[in-house]
Formats: structure tokens, C-alpha cells, sequence
């Protein structure tokens, strides 16, 4: 571990369908080992092992040794900083209308 | 065996004196980054430890399993206040601060034996909200939310 992940490594970090789809998989399945994230994507294991690693040096993942076995659980207090940083200083009322009014368009879309 | 745990890390440019200060015995500073809330012990084996709601309420109590100043703390935690929360048990919560470089990295483990588990899932909705209050807190000196859930959420 070296230094303290910065803000750049974070975004970095989330802008990857790939490694946004295991913080999804942490998110519906915290403590998971290498072996069971695979077997969900269809990724090398290398692969999967070189974005875990960007995660884990984003600190968007953390890991925690039981016996043998390498868990990874997803950290949330990275998203929590940009959400007080990036979001919740704008105003809301206006982001919740137009986030309906998306909603609301897509469904007669579709 | 079923378990349900959840690991928080945040990394935060202080000392591990000044955090596990913060962390355990300045009550006045912990009600800052804590919405009111106060966790009161002697912060040692063995000790008696409770959590206090803003209105009185004791809301969760337990005791230090462990004590390394400033750098581990195991507290068997169990709520009290919620009754739909309070038949889970007991619960494992392990803080450990470690210096890197010029921050302290801070990682909590949170463990109940059972999965799944309504306890779990309410600290987990808390510590990243209380976290990152910490570190703006032990950072630039104001704690970013004042209220757990400000008007408009």
C-alpha cells in the first residue's frame, strides 16, 4: 500500500463498466473471494485480479484474509466523500425533477 | 457458519493519537462528527461501553474486548433501542489504525453472527456518513453533514 489514494485514482477507478460490475457484485454479495467474482463475469482471471487492484488502491475495495482465503468487500466511503463533494451541494429538488422527468420519458419510450 | 461483516476503510491526514482520540475518549469532538451521538467507556479490556443518543437514549451497549492504544480496538456491541434489531445479539466491531505516510488509515470490521442481519444493515447505512464527517472534521476542521439525513433526502 503506499500512499493515500487521491481523488483522480477514484474516478479512474469507476469509469470501467468492468470494475463498476464488481463493486454491483460486492454490492449484492459483500466478502467475496477471487474464485466467486469470476464465476459470474466473463473475464480472464487476470483480468479480474488487475481490477480488483485498481479498486483496492482506489480504496473502493477493501480485503481481508480469513484463514487462506482473500475476501474483498466493497467500501463505500469513497462514494460517500464525492457524494457530499459532487452532489449534495447542488440542489436537489431540481436534480430529483429532472431525474423523474428522464424516467418518465424513457418509459413512454419504451 | 452464517456472518454478516462489512469493512470500512478510510485514509485521513492526522495522527493515530489525534484519531483514536477521536475515536474513543473526546466525547466533545465524537458528538461532532457523530450527529450528537456519544460512545462513553474507560476504553480498556474489560470495560464496560455504551452508545448515547443525542436525546438520552441508550441506544447500544457492550464492552472493550481489546485495547492497543492507538492502534486496535475490539468492542462487543449490541443495540438496545430498536426492538426489531435487538434479539439479533451481540456483534464485533474491530478498529484498527495503521500510519501511511502522512495519513492514518483507519479500517472498521463490523461482524454479527448471522446472515442475514438487520443490525448490519443499519451501522452499514452510518459508518460512511460518520467516516467521512471524521475525516473533514480532523482535516480541514468542519464536519461536512450536520444531520444523518438533511431535508430533501
Amino acid at each position: 500500500m503506499a500512499e493515500r489514494p487521491d481523488t483522480d485514482a477514484l474516478f479512474r477507478a469507476l469509469a470501467d463498466p468492468s470494475r463498476r460490475k464488481l463493486l454491483d457484485q460486492l454490492h449484492a454479495h459483500d466478502g467475496q473471494t477471487l474464485y466467486q467474482l469470476c464465476e459470474h463475469l466473463d473475464m480472464t482471471r487476470q483480468g479480474v485480479t488487475q481490477h480488483l487492484n485498481q479498486l483496492e488502491a482506489a480504496n473502493l475495495v477493501a480485503t481481508v484474509w480469513r484463514g487462506r482465503e482473500k475476501l474483498h468487500f466493497l467500501n463505500p466511503v469513497p462514494l460517500q466523500e464525492i457524494y457530499e463533494r459532487w452532489i449534495a451541494k447542488f440542489e436537489k429538488p431540481r436534480l430529483k425533477a429532472i431525474a423523474d422527468l428522464k424516467k418518465r420519458m424513457e418509459k413512454a419510450n419504451g | 457458519m452464517a456472518r454478516s461483516t462489512f469493512v470500512y476503510v478510510t485514509y485521513i491526514r492526522t495522527t493515530q493519537q489525534r484519531l483514536w482520540s477521536a475515536l474513543t475518549t473526546d466525547t466533545e469532538f465524537m458528538k461532532q462528527y457523530w450527529f450528537g451521538t456519544q460512545c462513553i467507556s474507560q476504553w480498556k479490556a474489560g470495560s464496560p461501553w455504551k452508545m448515547v443518543w443525542p436525546d438520552g437514549t441508550v441506544a447500544d451497549t457492550g464492552e472493550i474486548v481489546a485495547a492497543d492504544p492507538p492502534r486496535r480496538l475490539v468492542i462487543r456491541w449490541e443495540h438496545q433501542a430498536k426492538p426489531e434489531i435487538r434479539g439479533e445479539g451481540p456483534s464485533l466491531c474491530t478498529l484498527e489504525l495503521e500510519t501511511i505516510g502522512a495519513a492514518v488509515k483507519l479500517s472498521i470490521t463490523h461482524t454479527i453472527e448471522r446472515d442475514p442481519s438487520k443490525f448490519i444493515e443499519a451501522v452499514s447505512g452510518g459508518w460512511p456518513k460518520i467516516l467521512s464527517n471524521l475525516k473533514s472534521l480532523l482535516e480541514n476542521g468542519t464536519a461536512v453533514l450536520t444531520e444523518p439525513y438533511p431535508a430533501g433526502q
